[in-house]
């Protein structure tokens, strides 16, 4: 659709334009402000310049150790995650009822856990894994499985990614079935005649129509799990030791538990910068997906 | 729509895997403590309603809930309202440095909570905003805004061009247009778009916790504070968490068949 220049669309834009500045940009000015100072407590600053980036990207150093370690742990937990919640969220979203009041059965319950604050989702897995009063740590120890997400690193880790695939995988899930409604029934028609096989069928039709629906889902999961702190914090409080201790956690710590302001702004800085740039290539190839698709095609 | 052979199944298969935590929550709220630690059952062999009683009953848990459906709904009112008449601008007109702030907008989304906890205390405090709904509400308008001019920019792009036309040759004012003819229109957008706002602001822990302290503490910080303080009562806590997750269940049921389309944010 050709869009009209017209500069008083600034007008319309203008009341978004303030709301969002005024919890972005003030804040994050004050983030830069930190940054660059130390601070002995009793709101007495000094100017430290580039320091604290140094130390951060420098892993010999305490801060730079942490951040680093508990970085490629969220890269690893983020990979993880998305390599199961996205196949998995296909399969259910194929799975689908065609009809009825299934549907709308199936979509309730598909959307129950995504409505669930965050911390309680972390209160569910916490009492559920738990070896003494929870179902799951109750079966898998008396199967034998010496199960104890408390003391053990592989346990906590499992908890944790079988936490986030309960959580999440039903909004992969709901995106691609939105993303399957919108082909018509004419290709399935035609595919048919072809003699497609079901492979083929997914192949050449189901996936190419999911291809934007699945880029959003790639999106916000990548984002979501990258930015995770509530329900691990809940369930293993970022341990045992260090384990499960995310960049979101770390910076928790280190901003409110101990009050170094300094580190915890430019931690927060080159957070906010790594989510900045994936945000931007992910944008992007969203951008040009979409514009490559011809521009009739059939659902609005 | 084609299928998957074995597609009942998966979908029992999974339905189950999603249920089966919420049921032992709720299955634990009715229980007694002595119950919980005790033995392992399968449901409640004693059923109690004591933990319901002591939430509805002593005021500083039932607070909570007020508290938290307080700032969600004032952060639902502003996010919906501020950004109509952005997604219509940016679905209907050009203009300069539209794209950037539609990619800075956006990028305020992925924005990590944690990043913004403490300069967000610093702000609240400073204007005197600091434990309120109102401080929450804003600080949520961070993701919520964005993702709202997303979604409804989406719906009102489905919304033909002609019709803005000719209502403009009927001598219709912008304002009495967008309020007669476009936000009817696009109705379904908005209730999704509401959702969206719902959820997010609702579910969200770490900004609400820290911009709060006495009297607008959400539910969720209020279930962190008592169970840490009072030792380990699981039923209680079950309890509290059972009635969280009360109000997400009665939206989606309200919103059920746009779910679909919401999640696809209205650009299928």
């Amino acid at each position: 659709m050709d869009k009209t220049i017209n500069q008083k669309a600034w007008f319309l834009v203008l009341p978004v334009f303030l709301v969002v500045a005024f919890s972005a940009v003030l804040p994050l000015m004050t983030v830069v402000n930190y940054s660059m100072q130390d601070t002995f407590g009793n709101n007495q600053f000094f100017w430290n310049g580039v320091g604290w980036f140094k130390e951060l990207l420098d892993p010999s150093t305490d801060l730079g150790g942490r951040f680093l370690a508990s970085l490629g742990r969220n890269l690893f937990f983020s990979a993880v995650i998305l390599a199961i919640e996205v196949p998995l969220g296909i399969i259910v979203a194929l799975s689908m009822p065609r009809e009825g009041w299934s549907v709308a059965a199936c979509l309730v319950i598909l959307a129950l856990p995504l409505l669930i604050p965050w911390n309680v989702v972390g209160t569910i897995w916490q009492i559920f894994g738990r070896p003494d009063i929870g179902l799951l740590g109750y079966v898998l120890n008396h199967l034998g499985l010496n199960y104890n997400y408390v003391s053990n690193e592989v346990d906590a880790w499992v908890t944790v990614i079988v936490m986030d695939v309960w959580h999440w995988t039903s909004l992969v899930a709901l995106l691609c079935y939105a993303g399957l409604k919108s082909i018509p029934d004419a290709y399935y028609q035609a595919a048919q005649i072809d003699g497609a096989s079901r492979w083929a069928v997914f192949k050449a039709i189901q996936l190419p129509k999911m291809n934007r629906v699945l880029l959003i889902a790639v999106l916000l999961r990548f984002m979501d799990s990258f930015m995770i702190y509530t329900e691990p914090f809940v369930v293993t409080g970022g341990g045992p030791g260090n384990s499960t201790t995310f960049v979101s956690i770390e910076l928790v710590k280190i901003a409110l538990g101990q009050f170094d302001l300094g580190k915890a702004a430019a931690l927060s800085l080159v957070y906010n910068l790594i989510i900045l740039i994936v945000c931007w290539v992910f944008y992007t190839v969203m951008v040009n997906a979409g514009s490559e698709r011809p521009a009739k095609e059939g659902a609005a | 729509m084609h299928s998957i052979p074995g597609r009942r199944l998966i979908m029992a298969l999974f339905l189950t895997f999603l249920l089966l935590p919420i049921y032992w929550l709720v299955n634990m709220s009715f229980k007694t403590n002595a119950e919980i630690v005790s033995t392992m059952t399968l449901w409640p062999h004693t059923p109690t309603l004591q933990h319901y009683k002591r939430i509805f009953t002593d005021e500083s848990w039932y607070s909570g809930y007020i508290n938290s459906l307080e700032y969600v709904v004032l952060n639902t009112i502003i996010s919906i309202a501020v950004a109509l008449p952005a997604a219509y601008a940016f679905s209907r007109y050009r203009f300069l440095g539209d794209k950037h702030l539609f990619f800075w907008l956006l990028s305020n989304r992925m924005a990590p909570a944690a990043v913004y906890a403490l300069p967000f205390f610093n702000l609240y405090s400073a204007i005197g905003l600091f434990d309120t709904p109102w401080a929450v509400a804003l600080a949520h308008c961070i993701f919520n805004v964005p993702l709202a001019v997303w979604i409804l920019e989406g719906f009102v792009s489905g919304v033909p061009r002609e019709i803005d036309e000719t209502a403009f040759l009927d001598g219709y004012s912008f304002p009495r247009f967008f309020i007669k003819i476009l936000v009817p229109l696009i109705a379904s957008g908005i209730g999704v778009a509401a959702f969206f706002c719902f959820m997010f602001s609702w579910v969200e822990l770490l900004l609400a916790r820290t911009l709060t302290s006495v009297q607008a503490k959400p539910i969720a910080a209020i279930m962190t504070r008592t169970v840490s303080a009072a030792g380990m009562d699981w039923g209680l806590l079950a309890a509290a968490g059972v009635l969280t997750i009360i109000p997400g269940a009665l939206v989606i049921w309200f919103v059920r068949n746009y779910i679909a389309r919401g999640f696809a944010l209205g650009r299928v």
